[in-house]
């Protein structure tokens, strides 16, 4: 688990001090992948940078699995290091060396001797789906593939908690996909606690339990992404779920009108149409569709109901666990 | 007009003058590299953004470095007599010329290190620097490993520049090539004695080159060397 605690950071510029962090609270709970977001100069890598001992922090305190780490240094601060698996943002492997070797580095630190340190190196080279190429060098290897490998170093001490900053921002969007299934891999497989910094919604949606959303070094929005979603007014909806285009005039054909977001098994099921016939509306969508969050599946639509029991219909659906955001739509609507 | 030497004199000159030549280029780039390639890493590892800035430690190094950089060669020839005699029992002579060459080339190489490991990009260092290894294995197995094919090509360039240097030697009896050419050449309009010295300094140059250039092409594993 990591904990950061009122974390905040500035740096003396040209033009004065430029303030990084500014009281940064972020809870990640062990075994679960949280993504930080947010625009350029947001912090996001300064952070993740506090989190790895890169970077000392002014103020706050950072508690991995319940240790503060912040005043630590020098042994401890190194054997804290290696209980946190870092992949630094950017090309960070060793050119003159193999792909096994680049893995076998935090070993060869942490004093683990020759016989073991090959197995755990073929453990990890197998974890990321690189085994036939131990032998290779960096320069023969294509972007995801070294950011696999530099992942598998990350994890080679066996840390409790992984910090990647940008493992996906040089690369297009098919080997994004195998280096997100590796950071996955590493949550299902061996437990760690990730963190991953990234401007692409797209991580976030394919494999964060959480999202924290950064801006001017403050956290903006954070929880699970899928409360997240449910709340119309968040970002992480905005970026996240179907977009609704806007259609003034079918709107007005209708009673009432809402966006309602469904998570999970009602997103596909017959939720909207049951809700129809239960109180006897005409029930249409107006926009729209369906995504997908990692596994679960997730809907954002808009609807417009007519006849008397709208109101209820409403008020079942929203019952039966979908987030329903009324739209004001005329006199009624605006009462509602 | 001073007659010609013959051909077999002039070899027998070549042949005394390059062993010279190669004996405290060899001797004296070993030493410069040695006592170099620390004062490089200390410059470097001091440097903003290194591993263990220090911002006076490396401005008072650097300041020294330029400083023995900025030193003409014949002034240390001259100026270092006294430390020449205490080291090499004598001031004069090739093993003498030992003396002067290495400490002038020691900041030399000093600025060429630390230009060199500079190129080892921050992620590299900084993602060895999280699996808490201490200074000193990264300076060892990453900023000098990761450098390695150019601290060779820049070794190269030392010794083709302490070749170059050597030709001063003269002036304290050192011998060498640059020493024949002046004293058996230019200076007794020997064009024959002349023009062969620096055929032989000219080959000796390419070929130094091309050895340290292969050797630092055989040890890269990026792109290119793929044998
Ligand atoms: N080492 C540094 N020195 C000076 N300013 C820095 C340094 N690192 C980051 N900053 C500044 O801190 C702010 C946040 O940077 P960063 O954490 O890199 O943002 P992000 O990763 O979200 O793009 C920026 O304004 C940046 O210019
Ligand atoms: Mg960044």
């Amino acid at each position: 688990m990591i904990t950061v605690e009122n974390l905040t950071k500035s740096f003396s510029g040209r033009t004065g001090a430029v303030v990084a962090l500014d009281g940064v609270t972020l809870e990640v709970a062990a075994g679960t992948v949280c993504g930080v977001v947010g625009p350029s100069g947001s912090g996001k890598s300064t952070l993740a940078r506090c989190v790895a001992l890169l970077e000392r922090p002014d103020s706050g305190a950072i508690r991995v699995d319940g240790t503060d780490l912040v005043s630590l240094g020098g042994s401890a601060l190194r054997a804290a290091r290696r209980q946190i698996g870092v992949v630094p943002q950017g090309d960070s492997l060793l050119r003159q060396r193999t792909a096994a070797g680049n893995v076998a580095l935090p070993l060869e630190s942490a004093g683990v001797p020759g016989p073991q340190r090959r197995t755990r190196v073929g453990e990890l080279l197998d974890l990321v789906g690189l085994t036939d190429k131990a032998g290779s060098y960096p320069d023969q290897l294509s972007g995801g593939q070294r950011q696999r490998i530099a992942v598998a170093r990350a994890l080679a001490a066996n840390p409790s908690v992984l910090l990647a900053d940008e493992p996906t921002s040089a690369l297009d969007p098919e080997t994004t996909g195998s280096v997100l299934t590796v950071l996955d891999r590493a949550r299902a497989e061996l437990g760690v606690t990730v963190l991953v910094v990234t401007h692409d919604m797209g991580v976030v949606r394919r494999i964060c339990d959480d999202v924290a959303v950064l801006d001017h070094g403050r956290v903006i929005e954070h929880g699970k992404v899928l409360d997240l979603v449910a709340d119309a007014g968040s970002r992480t909806s905005g970026s996240l779920l179907p977009s609704v285009d806007q259609n003034p005039e079918a709107e007005s054909k209708y009673d009432r009108v809402a966006d309602v977001v469904l998570v999970g098994f009602a997103a596909v099921g017959a939720l909207l149409p049951e809700a129809a016939s239960r109180f006897g509306v005409e029930l249409g969508l107006l926009g729209g569709g369906l995504t997908r969050l990692g596994e679960t599946p997730v809907a954002r639509f808009r609807v417009g109901l007519t006849g008397e029991r709208s109101d209820s219909a409403l008020e079942w659906i929203s019952e039966a666990g979908a987030a329903v955001q009324r739209k004001p739509k005329g006199p009624q609507g605006v009462a509602a | 007009m001073n007659e010609v030497t013959p051909w077999s004199d002039v070899i027998d000159y070549l042949v005394k003058a390059t062993g010279e030549s190669l004996y405290m280029m060899g001797i004296s780039t070993l030493v410069a590299v040695l006592l170099g390639i620390p004062l490089g890493v200390w410059l470097q590892v001091t440097a903003p953004g290194g591993l263990r800035p220090h911002p006076f430690v490396h401005r008072i190094l650097g300041f020294v470095v330029d400083l023995g950089r900025a030193m003409p060669f014949i002034i240390l020839l001259v100026v270092l007599t006294w430390l020449t005699r205490f080291i090499a029992g004598q001031s004069i002579g090739p093993s003498a010329a030992i003396v002067p060459l290495s400490i002038g080339t020691v900041p030399f190489v000093g600025r060429l290190v630390q230009n060199v490991l500079a190129e080892v990009h921050v992620s590299v260092v900084e993602a060895a620097v999280t699996t808490g290894s201490g200074t000193l294995r990264i300076v060892r197995s990453v900023l000098l490993r990761e450098s390695l094919p150019a601290l060779i090509n820049a070794i190269g360039v030392t010794v083709i520049a302490v070749l170059g240097y050597s030709a001063m030697a003269g002036v304290i009896g050192g011998g060498g090539l640059g020493d024949l050419a002046i004293r058996l050449g230019y200076q007794s309009f020997d064009n024959r004695v002349l023009w062969s010295t620096v055929a032989v300094l000219a080959v000796l140059t390419t070929l130094l080159q091309f050895v340290f250039t292969r050797i630092a092409r055989t040890v890269d594993r990026r792109r290119h060397a793929s044998v």
